[in-house]
């Protein structure tokens, strides 16, 4: 019996495009935070928090509540695209983006709050421009904070299970990643397909996070 | 030219005493000095004409431009503008080279400009051969003229320094004061540079500006402020450790001189231009005007002496009463075995406290 290998690449094809995603909406959100004032601030970095601490299926059920055919976001989805969005593999990669999010959040923000103000301000006086200042100057100081975060980002996107299963399903073919394969490989007594897309996956993500840990502690350059 | 007159106020909070900053002043090409004890405000001027901080009052001007108003609502973002800024800790981008520092600094220039402008300070700062190196790889005092060439890169229209000498030995502190120079000759715009080293206002001022919790109580050239303190706080900042409440014995003009009272004894002082015989006048001595003695004389009051401080460059005794004398390594070798203290006050070390 031969493994099927295209839970694996559906994995990666999600994990990777919720990682895109997410970074760039994760440093949007992280830069808001740390330059703006506005009331709400720690409300928004709560709500932000959350899917790090929900039970996957409670955030599976508020995305089904809000995507859903019968939910105006899933209406003007529908009338947009011409198809439901649940149950498709792009219901996934928001469901691996939520998840992705608070962890560039986190980081990227504490990183930074803790770029040395005064070369921020350095900048202004220059007549630097705040765009120019970010990726200039905040971001290249607090690139393996962001970089680590990016990669951890994808390799818990790589890992989504609860939440990807209700909201895309576990149509084989279609919708079906490693974690929802090897969940059906058990329940059917298929060990084999179960075994090596565990072993894959273990591999994988143990290889990201090892080179996770090793950007975020390498001797800093600078 | 800046024009600045503007005001502040911080609430007192529960882990810090309420601050309010309300001040005026004009500052023309050339080195204007702010200084004070730590706190008194200088930085926050600094960071207010730069538009780091927002005042609560007032406006600021700069060249003509009306860069901050409050009553107009004119608040215009430190890109626009154009103060050099040097900050205490040079504050130079530690992931750049000093040339990239530089070039980085150039880009809101025009693009035919920058590359012109890079070399020109490269060469103006003796940076070329540094060129390559990151901050962290530099000396003190090559940070300094790096932070420097970077802050004047884009033509600034004021040169903001928060304390430049600060953490510099003293030869270092010698060459940025040469360099501090050369460029009031060469840029010929306002420099404000804040200190609390008072040597360092009468080797670069042009202009002393004198803070004291938020107000600036005298300004006017270094030199003037010395001899005509404008009140016993300015005094006491200046380094006038010994402060007396003396009537006018007598008066001579032509000769120069005149008798005094202060602390039941005469002493011999300097004429005082526009007081009266019998006026009450405030004088101040500088701690190291004081001469000390062991046997009495003229111009001489006796003291008891309460506290001997080590300081870098001499000894400084503190006696009751509120006097103090500096005295060199070597005075104070001669006479530390004194049975009694006698402080000399020269004549000419008299100095009038006020309008």
């Amino acid at each position: 019996m031969s493994v099927d290998w295209f839970p694996l690449w559906l994995s990666l094809r999600v994990a990777a495009l919720a990682t895109g995603i997410s970074f760039l909406l994760g440093l949007w959100i992280a830069y808001v935070l740390a330059n703006r004032q506005f009331r709400g601030k720690e409300l928004v970095d709560a709500v932000v928090t959350l899917p790090l601490v929900l039970p996957p299926t409670v955030l599976g059920y508020y995305l089904l509540v809000s995507l859903g055919r019968m939910s105006p976001l899933g209406k003007v989805y529908e009338s947009v695209f011409g198809a439901p969005l649940v149950f498709t593999w792009q219901a996934a990669v928001i469901a691996s983006t939520l998840h992705a999010v608070p962890l560039l959040v986190k980081s990227s923000r504490a990183a930074f709050q803790s770029v040395d103000h005064s070369l921020e301000r350095a900048a202004r006086t220059l007549g630097v421009s705040e765009w120019r200042l970010f990726w200039r100057v905040t971001l290249p100081l607090s690139r393996r904070s962001v970089v680590a975060a990016t990669v951890l980002a994808f390799a818990r996107s790589l890992g989504d299970f609860g939440t990807t299963l209700m909201i895309a399903g576990d149509i084989p073919g279609r919708t079906q990643t490693s974690a929802v394969a090897i969940y059906d490989a058990v329940e059917s007594g298929n060990t084999l397909v179960a075994r090596v897309l565990v072993l894959v996956l273990s591999v994988l993500t143990i290889g990201i996070v090892y080179m996770a840990n090793r950007l975020e502690h390498r001797q800093p350059a600078v | 030219m800046i024009l600045a007159r503007i005001s502040k106020r911080f609430a007192p909070a529960p882990d810090s005493a309420g601050f309010s900053l309300d001040i005026e002043f004009e500052a023309q090409p050339g080195v204007t000095v702010l200084f004070g004890a730590s706190g008194a405000g200088k930085t926050l001027t600094l960071d207010s004409i730069a538009g780091f901080s927002k005042p609560d009052t007032g406006r600021i001007l700069l060249d003509d431009k009306i860069v901050f108003d409050a009553a107009a609502s004119v608040n215009l973002r430190p890109q626009d503008r154009h103060c050099g800024y040097v900050f205490q800790n040079y504050a130079l981008f530690p992931h750049m080279t000093v040339r990239q520092n530089l070039a980085f600094a150039a880009e809101p220039q025009p693009r035919l400009e920058r590359h012109r402008r890079v070399a020109e300070m490269m060469e103006r700062f003796h940076l070329v051969e540094l060129a390559g190196r990151r901050p962290h790889e530099l000396s003190g005092g090559q940070k300094q003229r790096c932070s420097l060439a970077r802050a004047l890169i884009g033509s600034p229209k004021v040169l903001l320094l928060d304390e430049p000498a600060r953490g510099l030995d003293a030869s270092l502190r010698a060459e940025l004061y040469t360099l501090i120079r050369a460029l009031r000759a060469d840029f010929r715009i306002p420099i404000l540079l804040v200190t609390h080293d008072l040597e360092e206002c009468f080797a670069l001022g042009d202009t002393l500006l004198i803070y004291d919790s938020g107000r600036i109580i005298q300004s006017g050239p270094p030199q003037k402020a010395l001899d005509r303190p404008a009140s016993s706080d300015v005094a006491r900042l200046l380094g006038f450790g010994n402060v007396f409440d003396a009537e006018i014995l007598a008066l001579d003009p032509g000769r120069n001189t005149s008798r005094i009272r202060a602390r039941d004894r005469e002493f011999y002082a300097t004429y005082f231009p526009g007081h009266l015989l019998g006026a009450r006048i405030a004088l101040g001595v500088r701690s190291g005007d004081v001469r000390v003695h062991s046997a009495p004389g003229d111009n001489r009051m006796p003291a008891k002496l309460s506290r001997v401080v080590e300081q870098p460059r001499g000894v400084r005794l503190e006696f009751a009463d509120g006097l103090v004398a500096d005295v060199s390594r070597y005075d104070y070798s001669q006479q530390r075995d004194n049975q009694e203290w006698y402080l000399e006050l020269p004549p000419d070390a008299f100095r009038p406290i006020g309008k």
